[in-house]
């Protein structure tokens, strides 16, 4: 299985931009399917970003947030080469976990 | 869904002292301490993102009200070409920035995402939300313990998936 | 779905009423000449749209309004499809049972040809789109087709597409008299007007693009298919071009053509090569 998590993170002197998309339907729970039956919610909660042992962004989300979620941020104080960790948690305790390579 | 009391103080509390200790550098310790499944259902947010209105919302998360403000910039569009799939973003000037807020005033549910800022993380965020109908987006910064609010009407045509 | 039909109804009947008896073609139309009548098709886009680069047609409505361009430039930065493109890629790269893999069936093992489809076979007599030699590649591989509209098709074709991004459209119509009459009967499907509320497709893609259409900013018939396959938040996912057919006929109350008959091979054919010359830009994003 390819990971759920797509990663770009690119250090451009001491500030490091970070763009992630998450395969995942974020399903409200408020939707009905073709035959009529309410889909159940299924949604992120909770998305890490992790470098060099300390959270550099931490997002809550709800069933708002679109499907496939992306989110864009930057930080500072990483480098080329280093690790940033990124980890989801659904309402369902599904999981995902992946490390990137700052460019 | 109309309760106001219960978790929230409990809440306040965390909020605020997950916030004091990045400000003295000391990133999440209390939080890396317990098990990582146990740290993680303390932090999620489950009273606010459970608010209808968007006070509420934000009462049930920070316990406090924000004030307008012009250094909180939002960027969102006028007519969004699908309610599914709205591209929101924020930036601040303002200064010991701990969290970033996105509500959406008359979905089912108000609160969007909420996002931690820890020390050294830019105060700015992008992302993409659904919408519902028509209505404000409100952006919500939370710097040196107060909130400050930036506010934009998005036209939405084509509702974003009921929620 | 009843109730956004008629809302469909009700605006386009306004904003095409004053179209509703004379449909000019734009098309050179006494006698068959591809090469006169693509000149025609693209002069009348850039004509009435001078300010639109001509690069840009491939965008579809995005090319016809800046706001939404703006939305769509955001996406971009990590589009939507990437999901699609990836599996794509992986599953070009996977062998068969056999051991082949869809390289075996393609000029250039399949990358950066995607500009040259869909191509007259005069073997069989008929064109053949990219769509349809991928599904032959895998009969011919002892394994069972995909269905055209989305998923596996969506994912091969995207991938393929993104190999061949920037590539100007290079559709060939050989000197054969079948070809020059499938051009012409793709010609004629996308001019005839069909279905319950009497449309063709000219009258929406060639009358009224960048009107909208309740939410939709309707997209020019020029370089329509060069973004092709697509993702649509609307679908919550990728479609290809079968899929757009089906949607635009069932959308007009017209009854939609299997995918991949020779109709819709035919007015593939057509649209692909007004559009020659015009950049691939697929796999595209879309509201
Ligand atoms: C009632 C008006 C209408 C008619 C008639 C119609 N379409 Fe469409 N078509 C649309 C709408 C709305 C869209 C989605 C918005 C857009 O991209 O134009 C669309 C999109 C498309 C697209 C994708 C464009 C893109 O860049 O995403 C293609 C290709 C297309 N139509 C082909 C056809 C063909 C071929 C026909 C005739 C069989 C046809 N359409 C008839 C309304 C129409």
């Amino acid at each position: 299985m390819a990971s759920s998590i797509r990663v770009r993170a690119n250090a451009n002197g001491d500030i490091t931009e970070v763009q992630a998309l998450i395969q995942h339907p974020m399903d409200t729970g408020l939707v009905k399917d073709a035959k009529g039956e309410l889909i159940p919610a299924h949604f992120i909660q909770e998305l890490k970003f992790e470098c060099n042992g300390k959270d550099v962004f931490v997002a809550n989300w709800g069933t708002a947030v679109s499907k496939d979620p992306y989110v864009k941020f930057s930080f500072k104080g990483a480098k080329k080469g280093d690790d940033l960790k990124i980890s989801w948690t659904d309402n369902k305790g599904g999981s995902d976990t992946t490390t990137a390579k700052i460019s | 869904m109309t309760t106001t009391t219960g978790p929230h103080p409990t809440r306040r509390l965390i909020l605020q002292g997950a916030a004091s200790v990045a400000l003295i550098g000391l990133g999440n310790l209390p939080f890396a301490a317990g098990p990582a499944r146990a740290a993680a259902n303390d932090k999620y947010p489950e009273e606010a993102f459970k608010q209808k209105s968007e006070a509420d919302a934000i009462k049930a998360l920070y316990g406090k009200t924000a004030e307008p403000s012009d250094k909180v910039k939002l960027d969102a569009p006028e007519i969004a070409e699908n309610g599914g799939v709205v591209p929101v973003s924020v930036t601040t000037t303002l200064d010991k920035v701990t969290s970033i807020s996105f509500f959406v005033a008359e979905n089912p549910f108000a609160l969007a995402a909420s996002y931690k800022i820890p020390d050294g993380t830019i105060p700015g965020v992008a992302n993409r939300l659904k919408m519902a109908k028509t209505t404000n987006v409100v952006a919500i910064v939370e710097a040196d313990g107060k909130l400050f609010s930036a506010t934009k009407e998005v036209k939405v045509t084509v509702g974003g998936c009921g929620g | 779905m009843k109730a956004r039909l008629s809302l469909l109804l009700g605006s386009l009947g306004a904003a095409l009423v004053a179209f509703a008896l004379a449909a000019p073609r734009v098309v050179a139309a006494d006698k068959v000449d591809p090469a006169a009548d693509a000149k025609a098709f693209q002069n009348f886009f850039f004509q009435k749209f001078p300010n639109v680069k001509h690069e840009d047609f491939v965008n579809g409505p995005y090319s016809m309004n800046e706001d939404m361009k703006r939305q769509w430039q955001e996406k971009e930065e990590f589009p939507p499809y990437e999901f699609a493109l990836d599996a794509g890629k992986e599953m070009f790269a996977t062998p068969f049972k056999n051991g082949k893999t869809y390289a075996d069936c393609f000029p250039n093992g399949g990358i950066g040809i995607r500009q040259n489809y869909p191509y007259f076979d005069t073997k069989e007599g008929k064109v053949v789109t990219l769509e349809l030699a991928l599904n032959r590649c895998r009969e011919a591989n002892g394994e069972a087709p995909y269905s055209y509209v989305k998923d596996e098709m969506a994912s091969l074709t995207a991938y393929m597409a993104f190999t061949s991004r920037g590539k100007p459209m290079d559709i060939k119509i050989p000197d054969d008299p079948r070809a020059l009459a499938a051009f012409e009967n793709g010609k004629r499907y996308f001019y005839t007007r069909r279905g319950q509320m009497n449309f063709s497709c000219a009258s929406c893609h060639v009358q009224s693009p960048g009107e909208r259409i309740r939410a939709e900013i309707l997209a020019p018939a020029l370089g329509i298919l060069n973004a092709m396959p697509i993702y649509r938040s609307e679908w919550s996912g990728m479609g290809t071009t079968s899929r757009r057919f089906v949607t635009c006929n069932s959308q007009t109350r017209a009854v939609p053509l299997e995918p991949q008959s020779d109709e819709y091979r035919d007015v593939e054919y057509f649209l692909s090569y007004v559009a020659n010359g015009l950049p691939i830009s697929g796999p595209g994003a879309r509201p």
